[in-house]
């Protein structure tokens, strides 16, 4: 029998992306999108349901569906996109529900992947040159953002403690950059100007964003347990970066950056998280040896990972944005997956499956 | 980056200071070795010269372990990283030098050496709480202990200012002779000493590599040995120079 997956987080980036690559597994039986608002990529074969994170609906959600794998994308790790009440509720309180409703009695879930971010390592004067995946980080966390990724992550550590039966993986990501997805960071280095501390040059790592994806199909597969880092080989200096991208490195006062930013991240020229002025301080490295020995090959280095957003730039920046021609729309999808006039070509479909659905 | 400060540096090294090493033959050409050295002078001109020293006397790289106070200085701390320098960190030197097998040099004085008076000089503070040792036992590599002299002449300092350095948050904050006869020029331009610098006999620790923890007292005896014997060679140089700018 093949797995029955849930993906949270449907509706952001991430959740998209996942659906989309479980979508042409033939392993995978049912696929669960769960979002607070509608998807933004065209689903297939996957259910979509519109839910908020309160225990009740996803326990709910969990024991109807007997999803038997939860794969928990929806981790805010970028304080500019929600306001700071918000990102705790997603980031601790989603994660306690989500863990809660996994961990019920009788649950069917035998196998947790969380998305995280290696913004759990911090980034200070005290670190390793290279973070391994059992080493803790060595500054109390100062940011919202490190602050409720490390408290979701000692959720799951409980989770797994309390659970030895389920397989639970916790996936740390380095700074994502790639063709699509937009972050703080991407943003900045497609500006023409982009800031940076005055006096350092921090040595960054970065992972492609279809690494990051394969490296969750991955684990899923191989329903490996632990704690992984993910993140492209090489650090490359923050300066080569915007070489690399072509935009200008603006030196802020080694002092109280942010504040002397303040002005011009309000009309939007500048983005400037907290958590990345330790950043663009101090760099952060982690070691990648455990999933590399796991038998996971990366695409992309830290280089060719920034190689790669600024080829997709340069190819938007000629060539328009692409349009958005995709719009959720309930009642369709739900007839394209439900309706006995739809006919299903491409075989017979197995039981408990869902046909192509037409487009 | 890298070329350009060593080749800056050269003159600094082969006219200034005039470095002359003894017992070179003594540091292995290949494979990890933790290279332990007094440390003197306000800002302390032993590390660079040992760096740079080794590296051109014997074409292999060191990596200096400093305080994580040098990286939060602007300027100066990615200066230091892109010479070769690396934040003390216990994983650092580790994966140094048992996964990359390099030389590494570490001062356990810490700042404690630098910032002592002159009328201190060549008189070695504690050796820290002997993680060196630690490491060399976990990575199972030997350590060379160097003596210098000449960094104490090269930036004495004659009194230090603690309420300032508090408020900017540096270790210590050092007026030397150098600021006095020199002005604000003083804190870049050490004095010409002559440095001399012997390579004593490697200490190898017939203890098991990659434990979690090694006894504490072993430890502290080995630290206590290391500093004896760097110490007593000082005084055993000392007694032979004849001049601080000429040796």
């Amino acid at each position: 029998m093949g797995r029955r997956v849930l993906v949270t987080g449907a509706d952001t980036f991430w959740g998209g992306r996942m659906i989309q690559a479980l979508e042409g597994d033939p392993d995978v039986d049912m696929i669960l999108g769960m979002g607070s608002s509608s998807p933004s990529v065209q689903l297939e074969r996957a259910e979509f349901v519109r839910a908020d994170q309160t225990y009740s609906t996803l326990s709910r959600i969990v024991r109807a569906t007997q999803v038997d794998t939860i794969i928990h994308t929806f981790l805010v790790v970028d304080s500019t996109l929600v306001r700071p009440r918000v990102l705790h509720e997603i980031n601790v309180i989603g994660t306690m529900n989500l863990l809660a409703a996994a961990g019920a009695a009788e649950s069917p879930v035998r196998h947790v992947v969380v998305k995280s971010s290696t913004l759990v390592y911090g980034s200070s004067e005290k670190d390793p040159n290279t973070f391994s995946e059992d080493e803790p980080r060595s500054s109390p966390p100062r940011t919202r953002v490190e602050r409720s990724l490390v408290e979701a992550e000692s959720l799951v550590r409980d989770f797994a403690e309390d659970n030895p039966s389920t397989t639970v993986t916790l996936l740390r990501f380095a700074n994502v950059l790639g063709s699509d997805i937009v972050t703080s960071i991407s943003k900045n280095l497609s500006r023409p100007v982009c800031p940076s501390v005055f006096g350092f040059d921090p040595l960054v790592q970065f992972v492609e964003e279809d690494d990051v994806v394969r490296a969750l199909e991955f684990v899923t597969r191989h329903q490996l347990p632990g704690l992984f880092n993910v993140a492209g080989s090489g650090r490359l200096p923050w300066s080569e970066v915007a070489s690399i991208c072509g935009t200008h490195l603006v030196p802020l006062p080694p002092v109280k950056p942010a504040l002397a930013l303040r002005p011009f991240i309000q009309l939007g020229l500048f983005d400037f998280p907290p958590e990345l002025e330790s950043l663009l301080r101090f760099g952060r490295g982690v070691d990648t040896r455990r999933l590399v020995d796991a038998g996971f090959r990366y695409r992309y280095t830290s280089a060719g990972a920034v190689q790669n957003f600024i080829r997709s730039l340069r190819l938007r920046r000629s060539a328009g944005h692409r349009p958005e021609t995709y719009t959720y729309e309930h009642d369709v999808e739900q007839f394209f997956r439900h309706s006995p006039s739809v006919v299903v070509r491409g075989g017979p479909a197995p039981p408990g499956s869902f046909g192509p659905g037409g487009s | 980056m890298r070329t350009l400060l060593r080749q800056i540096y050269d003159p600094v090294y082969s006219k200034w200071f005039r470095a002359e090493w003894e017992g070179l033959e003594k540091i292995p050409t290949e494979g990890g070795a933790l290279l332990v050295a007094n440390h003197a002078g306000a800002i302390p001109s032993d590390a660079p010269v040992i760096m740079h020293g080794i590296e051109k006397e014997l074409g292999r790289p060191v990596y200096g372990l400093a305080d994580y106070f040098f990286r939060t200085v602007p300027v100066v701390g990615t200066l230091w990283s892109r010479a070769g320098g690396v934040s003390a960190n216990p994983d650092n030197a580790y994966r140094l030098l048992h996964d990359q097998r390099q030389l590494a040099v570490v001062f356990p004085e810490g700042t404690k050496g630098p910032s002592k008076s002159f009328t201190d000089r060549y008189q070695l503070r504690r050796f820290g709480r002997g993680g060196f040792v630690e490491i060399a036992m976990r990575t199972g590599v030997p350590i060379v202990p160097i003596a210098v002299v000449g960094s104490e002449e090269s930036m004495p300092v004659v009194f230090r200012l603690p309420a300032l350095a508090k408020l900017i948050g540096v270790p210590y904050f050092p007026i030397t002779a150098n600021f006095m006869m020199l002005g604000p020029l003083g804190v870049l331009v050490p004095f010409p000493a002559k440095f001399r610098l012997r390579v004593l006999d490697p200490v190898t620790f017939d203890v098991p590599p990659d434990q979690e923890r090694y006894s504490k007292s072993r430890v502290m005896d080995e630290v206590e040995n290391i500093r004896t014997l760097i110490q007593e060679t000082i005084f055993d140089m000392l007694r032979d120079r004849r001049s601080i700018w000429f040796g």
